[in-house]
């Protein structure tokens, strides 16, 4: 079996917060989550927006603000990813692509940007079908697609070997958000790794090669793309659910809502929705397991 | 009773206009699915439909007479994002009650806790506060939903959820109903009638 | 942010500009004014446990000088923002609502108070008011609302964008409404965070200006006074008289800073559980 290039291990993030006066309280965003992702694969992160996706970035990256208690373990091709590690390799072998073009500097033209290397930002841009003009434009110049591109390549130019993208897709249309996944995967292709964090779905399973169902602050299971073919080939009742409520299969709904952080259960995070509840499900939160080639947490998962 | 628009234009700046020309009507009870790729101009055909943005020229009509600028308009909108469509510090018990008083039934229907009246929108998820913006633009005096892309960012499970629940009103009481979403799957589930945004 | 949180640090900055608001108030009230009568037997002396601050060549009590002095920039520092404040809130609030040529009159009219540097208007406003308290606190309060109310303004446009508004709006709310229950309660804040921060500055402008000598009339002994008096005994040797009265202003002035910055970052949704 390969070194995974990064495993993350029962994470969980809290935040301290103020309740009222001076009283402190933990918030807990994400509990006991795992996912692992390889070189040369995708792996999607798919749940409902703020549901604490884009906090798991920002745990891999280093970048969560002072408040944030953090637990678990994070390995990097096996070694343990500490805030020394995160700090040297951010922006080089450790990438993110944000959402938008906010993140650059809007006072820079996007060539200085992308690499203090002419030719490096040559080099990208030709491989990104982005014309040579456009290094000498500025941020808000740029159209939705061009901007990607940019901010892609802009996260490609040190030969990364993670690439987290933060919803890189909501606010294109769907053909470039197609084109934004086929430079994804010509990434991965070259040998990086690359973490897809996601509120849609359906391209997480049309463009990853496994997807990791998040659901209130943790992953449910994390099945390969092509189990979303089948209900059956699922193996935790919240991805079915998500099947049966996608609306090219019945469009059926689920009562229930996700708990709030903060309310969160003691057991399993899905129980009080779940049609497969027993006692053992309240009394602790399944550990997750290998079933048919996908990671799950449910004790009833066969 | 219709909603028309007739012949709209619409720009931000003098030389380039987003809509140009553009006429849309749906009839009381119906349910019509506008579809087109993102940023191609259906949340400011939206707007202007719900009486938000004053176009450039052209006209929406309600019951063939333009759309009312003051009082309770009877064209309601329902927002993408639900957090930037309530005020953050407003609890939720108090946005609901801004529009009409929905009875504790009509509450239940929708899906609405009631402890989650006493919280404030930061407390709650976007797929809950989404069901404070449907359940108060439901007033008995709405005759028309417009709904742009309230689903898009929600987890497939809360869409079918507020769909079902939205259709399910809107059938009740004869409202009509103009979904804007990318997704033709979507539009193939909720509407009989697909309007492809680019043939306006 | 250090690892004293902010809440707490508010809690402890307020409590100290409180306590020493208390005991300048109550503590000149108690203090005899028969020290600040001149007493040649006790002229010219170093800081002491009988004079904690020293005394002057006329043989006063310099901490009852300070305490005193204290207390009318607390009242003229209070009276100023507060003037300054209102005028904010009111110029920026309509300035946004009223959108068109009443924003554009009010935007030119905040350039040109810019544009004057406001020691210079100051002290134009003061003399034309034949100086002393009145003068002084109009100088103040005309030329500080400027920023606050740009603030104000920038803050109200940026509600009165928001889709609640709109949508508020096309549920029949009429505009007092939609003023009164969604934007104001926003406001208040910021009102406030402005508020506290005008204070150290009007004191300090009182302070010098009055040390300059077009505020405040020389027989009060406020701190200006007692500042720019001092300056003739420097030279001598008596850094006593300026040293304490000096810094007693300036850790008021940095404490109520202090304050008025940290309750900025604690209303703010954003920065507030940092």
């Amino acid at each position: 079996m390969t070194v995974n290039t990064l495993e993350v291990k029962n994470l969980s993030l809290a935040f301290s917060m103020y309740d009222k006066g001076f009283v402190r309280r933990e918030l807990k965003v994400i509990s006991n989550l795992n996912i692992s992702v390889s070189e040369g694969e995708i792996l999607a992160v798919a749940g409902s927006s703020g549901s604490g996706k884009s906090l798991l970035a920002h745990a891999i990256l280093g970048i969560l603000p002072n408040n944030a208690v953090i637990s678990g373990e994070m390995l990097w091709y096996g070694e343990p990813l500490t805030l020394k590690h995160q700090r040297k390799m951010r922006g080089r072998e450790l990438t993110l692509v944000p959402q938008s073009v906010t993140y650059l500097d809007p006072l820079i033209r996007v060539g200085r940007q992308v690499s203090r290397n002419k030719a490096t930002v040559h080099k990208l841009f030709d491989r990104y079908h982005l014309d040579g003009g456009v290094a000498r434009q500025f941020p808000h110049e740029l159209s939705g697609g061009m901007s990607r591109r940019v901010l892609i390549s802009a996260a490609t130019s040190g030969n990364p070997k993670l690439v987290i993208a933060d919803e890189p897709t909501p606010g294109l249309s769907l053909h470039l958000a197609e084109h934004a996944m086929k430079h994804f995967r010509e990434l991965a292709d070259n040998g990086a790794a690359v973490l897809l964090i996601t509120h849609d779905l359906e391209l997480a399973i049309r463009f990853a090669d496994r997807v990791a169902v998040f659901y209130a602050g943790t992953t449910v299971e994390t099945a390969n793309a092509s189990d979303f073919a089948d209900e059956n080939a699922l193996r935790h009742p919240y991805s079915r659910a998500l099947w049966r409520a996608m609306p090219q299969n019945k469009f059926a709904p689920t009562a229930g809502t996700q708990p709030y952080a903060g309310r969160l259960p003691d057991g399993c995070l899905y129980a009080p929705r779940c049609a497969l509840c027993t006692p053992e499900c309240k009394a602790a939160p399944p550990e997750s397991r290998i079933i048919r080639g996908g990671e799950v947490s449910c004790y009833h998962a066969d | 009773m219709r909603i028309e628009a007739r012949n709209i234009v619409f720009g931000y700046d003098k030389s380039h206009n987003i809509l140009d020309g553009v006429s849309l009507a749906v009839q009381s009870g119906e349910r019509v699915a506008l579809v087109g790729p993102s940023g191609c101009g259906k949340s400011t055909l939206s707007q202007i439909l719900a009486g938000n943005l004053r176009p450039k020229s052209g006209t929406v009509f309600f019951d063939d007479k333009p759309l009312p600028e003051r009082g309770f308009c009877p064209v309601q909108l329902i927002y993408q994002h639900p957090e930037k469509a309530i005020n953050p510090r407003w609890k939720l018990g108090k946005t609901l009650t801004e529009a009409w008083d929905p009875d504790d039934d009509f509450l239940s229907a929708l899906g609405i806790e009631k402890a989650w009246l006493n919280r404030y929108p930061a407390e709650l998820s976007g797929g809950e506060m989404q069901r404070f913006c449907i359940a108060r633009v439901l007033s008995p005096q709405t005759k028309f939903i417009i709904a742009d892309e309230v689903s898009t960012m929600l987890d497939v499970v809360t869409q079918a959820q507020i769909w079902d629940v939205l259709l399910r009103v809107a059938k009740e009481r004869n409202i009509g109903l103009l979904a804007v979403t990318h997704s033709v799957e979507l539009a193939a589930r909720i509407c009989p009638r697909l309007v492809e945004f680019a043939s306006l | 942010m250090s690892k004293l949180n902010r809440r707490t640090v508010a809690a402890v900055t307020a409590s100290a500009i409180l306590i020493i608001i208390i005991a300048v108030y109550v503590g000149g009230a108690l203090l005899p004014n028969s020290a600040l009568e001149a007493d040649f037997s006790q002229k010219g002396q170093p800081p002491s446990f009988a004079h904690i601050f020293g005394t002057d060549f006329l043989g006063r009590d310099m901490f009852v000088r300070t305490v005193k002095g204290l207390s009318i920039s607390l009242v003229v520092g209070a009276a100023a923002s507060v003037i300054a404040s209102i005028i904010a809130l009111v110029v920026g609030v309509t300035a946004a609502m009223g959108r068109g040529w009443v924003d554009h009159a009010v935007n030119w009219f905040i350039d040109v108070f810019m544009s004057v540097p406001h020691t210079v208007l100051i002290i134009l406003i003061s003399i034309a008011l034949s100086r002393g308290v009145i003068g002084l606190l109009i100088g103040v309060a005309a030329t500080h609302w400027v920023t606050l109310a740009r603030i104000i303004r920038g803050e109200v446009l940026q509600i009165r964008s928001q889709s609640y508004i709109a949508a508020s709006r096309r549920f029949g709310k009429s505009p007092l409404f939609i003023a009164r229950n969604h934007i104001l309660p926003h406001m208040i804040p910021q009102f406030f965070v402005g508020l506290i921060l005008l204070f150290p500055h009007a004191i300090m402008h009182e302070s010098g200006l009055t040390f300059l000598g077009f505020g405040m009339p020389p027989e009060q002994p406020a701190v200006g006074i007692i500042l720019s008096e001092a300056m003739k005994y420097i030279s001598t040797g008596a850094i006593w008289l300026a040293f304490f009265p000096g810094l007693s202003l300036v850790i008021l002035v940095l404490l109520i800073d202090k304050l008025g910055n940290t309750l900025r970052f604690l209303f703010d949704p954003k920065e507030a559980q940092l």
